[in-house]
């Protein structure tokens, strides 16, 4: 038996670096997954909130949740999911966009979605910075993800769409 | 009746929409008529079984007899599924997958903008949840109808049978019945009789760029609140729940 004297915001450091499944280069933290850390009672609730309702990896994060914390001694814990407020590409921190660039996905360029439809705007590749993409599918690899080509390299990537 | 019992049957309808319509789109997984395709139409597909898990889960919830989503999506007979009776339609050719999906997502752009104002914060959080991925699927249908509408003889005459044949569905998107007027009372319900004028020009606006006509008024077919569908779900129910019917509680 562990005997354990850690507070919300240790428990929080403790899961902020959870990778994410899909895209292991940022973690649930710097996508803002992570919502939120409580001491109800004895039970550490962790909540947590899906990028796409669909999203297949959120069953993946609650069992890491739970293995990391129940490696510091911590069972009683319990995931939440919230659907409000709705996830957006907007709690993406500048680094957490850096690191997309550098694993080869176009991070999302603006931060407002408001727009019906942006097909007008600019994608930057991230293999070589070219302004010359285009469109090949709006739909990617992941529900997140849609798929660009490079006019200039000639490399086809993803761009992480703005939501 | 309760306004629990009125939201559990409202949440069920919306859930089933969004199942079958999930069910139907995945049909297509490895058919696509391109790659991108089969990856687009799976990805909506997704979307759909994403926003059914989270409208059944609540449903769930509300009926309070300790059922989960996935009991709730595999264990009722065809008369207990209430989706509309458009979604249950086949796939048909691309062009007629097509069609089905530029009715649609308009009504559920509309439709799910209104929900997000809907006092029942659960049905508003899924609400605004769901807007920003139907954006994506209206896109995508707006797209292709403009493609095979004002693209070959044969797209274009593809795309209006598509139309065509399935418009004497659409009626039935802005039916309201007792639960829907006894929940847009209490400023739960969208009020969908007012969301019709709007839809209809919106789906103009985009056939006629795509050199297309609204097909002519029809009579429209109806059923789907009381139970009553086409010969198509029973098919559709027949696959989906063949593995929970043959290995009740199956794991693994």
């Amino acid at each position: 038996m562990v005997t354990v004297d850690l507070n919300t915001q240790d428990v929080y450091n403790l899961i902020a670096g959870i990778p994410d499944p899909e895209i292991p280069v940022i973690t649930i933290k710097d996508l803002g997954i992570l919502r939120d850390v409580k001491l109800v009672d004895d039970t550490y609730t962790v909540t947590i909130t899906p990028t796409y309702t669909a999203c297949p990896a959120m069953g993946m994060i609650e069992d890491q949740i739970k293995e990391i914390l129940s490696n510091h001694g911590i069972d009683k814990v319990k995931v939440e999911l919230t659907y409000t407020p709705a996830w957006t590409t907007d709690w993406l921190s500048q680094e957490a966009k850096a690191k997309l660039k550098n694993y080869g996905i176009a991070p999302p360029n603006h931060s407002s979605c408001t727009k019906l439809f942006s097909t007008a705007e600019v994608v930057v590749c991230p293999q070589c910075n070219s302004r010359h993409t285009s469109l090949i599918s709006r739909f990617g690899s992941t529900a997140c993800k849609a798929l660009y080509k490079c006019d200039n390299c000639k490399e086809t990537f993803d761009l992480f769409k703005c939501h | 009746m309760t306004t629990k019992d009125a939201t559990y049957n409202y949440a069920i309808r919306l859930g089933d929409n969004a199942l079958i319509l999930g069910h139907r789109l995945s049909e297509l997984c490895s058919r696509g008529p391109i790659l991108e395709e089969d990856l687009a139409l799976t990805n909506v597909a997704l979307d759909m079984i994403g926003r059914a898990q989270a409208l059944l889960k609540y449903a769930a919830e509300l009926e309070g007899k300790g059922h989960t989503e996935d009991d709730i999506a595999y264990r009722r007979a065809e008369i207990n599924y209430h989706n509309h009776l458009l979604i249950e339609q086949p796939n048909g050719d691309f062009a007629h997958t097509i069609a089905r999906q530029l009715y649609l997502s308009v009504f559920e752009y509309l439709f799910f903008t209104e929900l997000e104002k809907s006092k029942d914060a659960t049905l508003a959080a899924i609400a605004s949840k769901t807007i920003k991925e139907v954006k994506y699927h209206m896109q995508h249908a707006i797209d292709w109808t403009l493609r095979l509408g004002d693209g070959t003889v044969e797209s274009h005459k593809r795309m209006q049978k598509g139309l065509n044949d399935l418009y004497m569905y659409t009626g039935e998107l802005f039916e309201m019945d007792h639960i829907d007027t006894y929940l847009l009372h209490q400023h739960i319900a969208v009020d969908t009789l007012s969301l019709k004028a709007k839809w209809q020009s919106e789906i103009e606006k985009v056939l006629t760029e795509a050199t297309l006509s609204l097909p002519e008024d029809t009579y429209m077919q109806t059923g789907s609140k009381k139970g009553v569908h086409t010969e198509n779900l029973g098919h559709i129910l027949s696959e989906m729940q063949y593995l929970q019917r043959a290995y009740p509680d199956a794991k693994w």
